[in-house]
């Protein structure tokens, strides 16, 4: 940093590889700095050959990056969540390894463990920014756009431009977080970025720079997101679709769609005046001239405990759809579980202060956010209860999503016992910032949210495609994950209140070590989970004919997107339904004959496929990107080509795309002939390669 | 402890088990409020069974039923009756709804009651040893101000005192956590925080950073000696007068280093072992937090070493 900038090439230069790194010091940690750019660079080049070879960039562009439609961004939101997913998994595993090794003394000369301090630190930042931004957003982000339409009987959301340009903001911010492994480095004050030590005097260099872009970038894109969702779900469902008609899913999804909308400026907000900070010399949050460290966690955790809660409500979602389907039973208390939900969206805007409780305020004011804190656990204790309800004299069956359910409800009540134990402040004086904490969020996040995603991810998949995905192998995969979460992070738990800090790179403590090394193990474990996770996608694709549900309603369902085929066409209805009853699929199953075609076909409106999400994409990543090099050139340039881009599409008359009634009318009479003449099969035989997507609807319910 | 409650128990036996190879630490150090030293970080201790035993009233029904309920209603092989449309149970939603709300009433009212006992601004008694704390990076620096002395990485306490610590850093946001004594607060540059507590028996304990500030973060713990009267006396006077807290020894020490490398620099052999000095002058503490409060402009920016990063040692801060 202490050379001058260029006007053209800003603060780049050819030693900011870690391949620089490697040539100065060949160890471990350098090794694998080198070994991690190398990964995303063969990679890259992989996945271009590939694109090339088999000559898709034609479809990837036609089909994919330039389609408006909700469903396709969904796919393309979670196919991003889960090669994130990959990375951060693989980073834990090196933030276990280092701590397995990293038992040292006060007086060592050298380094211990793995890698070294400030690359441990870029691990954990980066492993932290990574899960919470994108992973677990873009999956939940993906599920919603995948599913919310399908179940409201909305042909597609209510802004589908706007979803693009969402979509590609989050993969823009994704995209710095992932060329940092490439170019430069990345912060090292976590997930959470806390001023004074991200401030520029303590943290000069870009890596603060990366976060703060990744996340003021991907923040818009989700604020947009939850705009999206709200107006879909207010203006966008089908006739009849009342409120307390919607599917559970619909619901979280509402809650959700409103906490993003009130909590994402925050962090918007927050980084916007470190930022102001970093490159314009304001005193927001120095040390000095009359900067407030203290205002930092305050707005940011006005955003990041909401957001906890906007993770977890739509895996709570998932549960509520999976635990009544595979039951084959009723939602049990479905205003309960709607009241239970929405009180969850609104307490969580009044706990965020639980967060820093050691900040000296009085304990007045610890005691008031300390019961606040308490009461957002019952609705959330009535929801388990309420799925428990719902399996209560139902005949369940153990799918692989209903071996996250279980591996949810009895790990999310331990992570919902040291959440209460940490919501006192008397306690949390003690566990705060220990790995007592660490084990805490995972035991609420991986429980809650990755288990939920992944298990709505196995019971939709098959609408997504066409076919399902293996079931022993989704069944293995939960089973590790299961696994992996207890062998990792419950001895977690005894490090912190063992007094074990968390994000330390050494400790020199031999007791802790037994749990180090219980565990690496478990992080092993989730390594062969993620494995086997992408196993099952690629052994179901292998074996997609075997696994084909073209009747489009593989489980029984009851909610309205399995009445479509599978995969669902791209108007996903070809009458917009009217909907009679709550689970009004499981009501026409009841009244018989569910597969009756409508009696006439119209013309349908599609938006068409334009190429402004992509260009906003682009031009955002530039500018993140120059601006984190300080290319000024390019920073004005791409902060022009946004507004200019919009501008453009404002001015040219946009003609919808339009599907004749005679194609849908083609289509539609096919599938409802296929319905009839495929054999049904009963809830016994679905595992097998019978199941073709029709049930034997005398089966149904009752 | 209060009366006898089950769920207790089963909490305290699991808690002992997990922490059975916690027990004796290797090292000689207490570590752990699970072994505490004095009444705040056993009360914290007792609290922490009692949250986990009544808590486990609404956990309980969820461990156990979960696998009764995939057991008995099994697809494959289902006992009892099938109930597919029943969606609703008054008396159930009653207990569904009352069983959380009655266990966060008794569960809130005993936060309110600990979180008032525990405050770390109450004092545990009258006339509590003063000593201030300068959190730098990575070690912390303790002034005993009555004594005339201060250390690096060492904190004796006389057992049955009340002490009170005053907070503040010199660099970044650090957060002071003894476990096995007291709870941790933050602190901050140009603020004061304070941690009130005292010691019921003698021991070593040890005491952190809790808040990650950097390189040296995992080496930045320090000594703490709950020690007699008498021996707390000797310690105090004991002190070398070789060395003395100065701006020039303060320069050292406010260097990103750890305590073994800023030995090295003042001259002294390099190992862990805590520095004693002998005070320059009275009110060190108050310039140092109130060097951050200038204008940016004035002299008493440039006092301690300035409000900006510190020179450059052989630390570990450089890369």
């Amino acid at each position: 940093m202490s050379q001058d900038t260029s006007p053209i090439f800003g603060n780049l230069n050819w030693n900011v590889t870690p391949y620089t790194d490697l040539l100065r010091d060949v160890n471990s940690s350098t090794i694998i700095g080198a070994g991690a750019a190398s990964v995303l660079v063969l990679g890259a080049i992989a996945t271009l050959a590939l694109l090339t070879y088999m000559r898709w960039w034609g479809p990837l562009y036609r089909n994919w990056l330039t389609s408006p439609d909700a469903k396709k961004i969904g796919i393309m939101y979670i196919v991003l969540g889960l090669v994130m997913l990959a990375r951060g998994v693989i980073e834990g595993f090196v933030i276990r390894a280092q701590q397995a090794t990293a038992l040292g003394t006060l007086t060592q000369e050298h380094k211990v463990g793995l890698v070294a301090p400030d690359h441990f630190a870029q691990l954990f930042s980066t492993h932290g920014t990574i899960m919470i931004f994108f992973v677990a957003m873009p999956l939940l982000i993906g599920l919603i756009n995948f599913v919310l339409p399908q179940q409201l009987g909305a042909r597609d959301m209510a802004f589908p431009v706007l979803n693009q340009v969402s979509l590609g903001l989050t993969a823009a911010g994704a995209g710095l977080v992932m060329i940092s492994l490439l170019i430069g480095q990345f912060g090292t004050g976590g997930w959470t970025m806390y001023p004074p030590y991200t401030g520029i005097d303590f943290s000069p260099g870009e890596g603060v720079d990366y976060w703060l872009w990744a996340i003021l970038i991907s923040g818009m894109g989700s604020t947009l997101t939850g705009m999206n969702f709200a107006v879909t779900i207010f203006k966008e469902r089908a006739p009849g679709m009342h409120f307390m008609r919607m599917p559970l899913f619909c619901w979280t999804s509402l809650c959700v769609a409103i906490m993003l909308i009130y909590a994402m400026p925050a962090l918007t907000v927050s980084s916007g005046m470190l930022m102001l900070d970093r490159y314009a010399g304001f005193h927001f949050f120095t040390n000095a001239a009359g900067g407030n460290m203290m205002n930092y966690a305050n707005i940011f955790w006005m955003f990041g405990h909401p957001e906890v809660y906007i993770l977890v409500l739509p895996a709570f979602g998932v549960f509520s759809e999976i635990s009544s389907t595979y039951s084959g039973k009723r939602l049990y208390g479905y205003t309960s579980l709607v009241i239970a939900s929405m009180s969850i969206a609104v307490i969580s805007f009044t706990v965020w202060l639980h967060h820093f409780f050691t900040m000296g305020q009085s304990a007045g004011v610890n005691i008031a956010f300390g019961i606040a804190t308490m009461i957002i656990g019952i609705p959330t204790g009535v929801k388990i209860y309420d799925w428990m309800a719902t399996m209560w004299r139902g005949r369940v069956r153990i799918t692989a999503p209903i071996v996250y359910l279980t591996g949810f409800f009895l790990l999310f009540v331990i992570g919902g016992l040291s959440g209460i134990i940490l919501a006192n402040p008397s306690i949390d004086y003690q566990v705060h910032n220990t790995t007592f904490l660490v084990a805490h969020f995972h035991n609420v996040i991986i429980p809650g949210v990755l288990y939920g995603m992944l298990a709505g991810i196995h019971y939709w998949f098959p609408k997504a495609f066409g076919f399902r995905l293996d079931e022993t192998w989704g069944r293995r995969t939960a089973f590790l994950f299961v696994g992996g979460f207890v062998f990792t992070f419950l001895p977690l738990y005894v490090l912190g209140l063992m007094g074990m800090p968390r994000r330390s790179p050494t400790f020199q403590n031999p007791d802790f070590m037994p749990w180090m090394y219980i565990a690496a193990f478990g992080a092993v474990l989730m390594l062969c989970a993620l494995t086997s996770l992408f196993w099952t996608f690629f052994t179901s694709y292998r074996n997609r004919m075997a696994l084909a549900v073209p009747g489009g309603d593989p489980w029984n369902g009851s909610t309205l997107e399995w009445s479509t085929p599978a995969p669902v066409p791209e108007w996903t209805f070809p009458r917009i339904p009217y909907v009679a009853a709550r689970d009004d699929w499981g009501e026409r199953k009841r009244a018989g004959d569910p597969w009756k075609a409508p009696q006439q076909y119209c013309d349908i409106e599609m938006p068409a496929n334009t190429a402004h999400g992509l260009l906003i994409a682009g031009a955002a990543f530039a500018l993140g990107f120059a601006a984190i090099w300080h290319i000024w050139w390019l920073v004005i340039l791409s902060f022009l080509a946004i507004p200019g881009v919009l501008a453009l599409r404002g001015m040219r008359v946009i003609e919808p795309k339009v599907i004749s009634a005679a194609e849908v009318r083609e289509t539609d009479q096919r599938f409802r002939h296929l319905a009839t003449t495929l054999a049904p099969i009963t809830r016994a035989e679905e595992e097998s390669e019978r199941n073709r997507g029709v049930p034997d609807i005398s089966e149904f319910a009752g | 402890m209060g009366s006898f409650h089950p769920g207790r128990i089963v909490a305290g036996l699991c808690l002992a088990m997990m922490t059975a190879g916690a027990a004796h630490a290797s090292s000689g150090m207490e570590q752990s409020f699970l072994q505490p030293m004095g009444p705040v970080a056993e009360e914290q201790f007792s609290h922490l069974l009692r949250v986990v035993g009544i808590t486990m009233v609404v956990i309980l029904p969820v461990l156990i039923g979960v696998p009764f309920i995939l057991w008995r209603y099994r697809y494959a092989k289902p006992k009892g009756d099938y109930t597919p449309e029943w969606e609703f149970s008054k008396a159930l939603e009653w207990a569904l709804w009352g069983v959380p709300v009655v266990v966060v009433l008794v569960l809130a009212s005993w936060l309110w009651y600990s979180t008032e006992k525990l405050d770390p601004y109450r004092a545990q008694g009258p006339d509590p040893l003063q000593v201030q704390v300068i959190g730098l990076d990575w070690k912390w620096v303790f002034i005993y101000p009555e004594e005339g002395i201060a250390t690096v990485n060492e904190l004796a306490v006389p057992v049955g005192r009340p002490v009170e610590l005053t907070l503040t850093t010199d660099t970044v946001m650090q957060s002071l956590l003894i476990s096995s004594l007291t709870g941790q607060i933050y602190a901050m540059p140009g603020m004061t925080t304070k941690l009130n507590f005292s010691a019921s028996r003698t021991g070593v304990a040890e005491g952190e950073n809790t808040q990650f500030n950097g390189d040296g973060f995992g080496l930045q713990k320090f000594t703490v000696r709950a020690l007699e009267p008498a021996d707390y006396a000797a310690w105090a006077a004991g002190g070398s007068s070789e060395l003395t807290l100065d701006e020039a020894t303060y320069a050292i020490l406010r260097r990103q280093s750890a305590l073994a490398d800023a030995r090295e620099e003042l001259g002294l052999e390099r190992n862990a072992q805590p520095v004693m000095m002998t005070l320059g002058r009275q009110g060190i503490f108050d310039q140092i937090v109130a060097k951050y409060h200038g204008r940016g402009d004035g002299k008493r920016h440039a006092d301690w070493g300035g409000t900006g990063l510190p020179a450059e040692g052989t630390g570990g801060g450089e890369k």
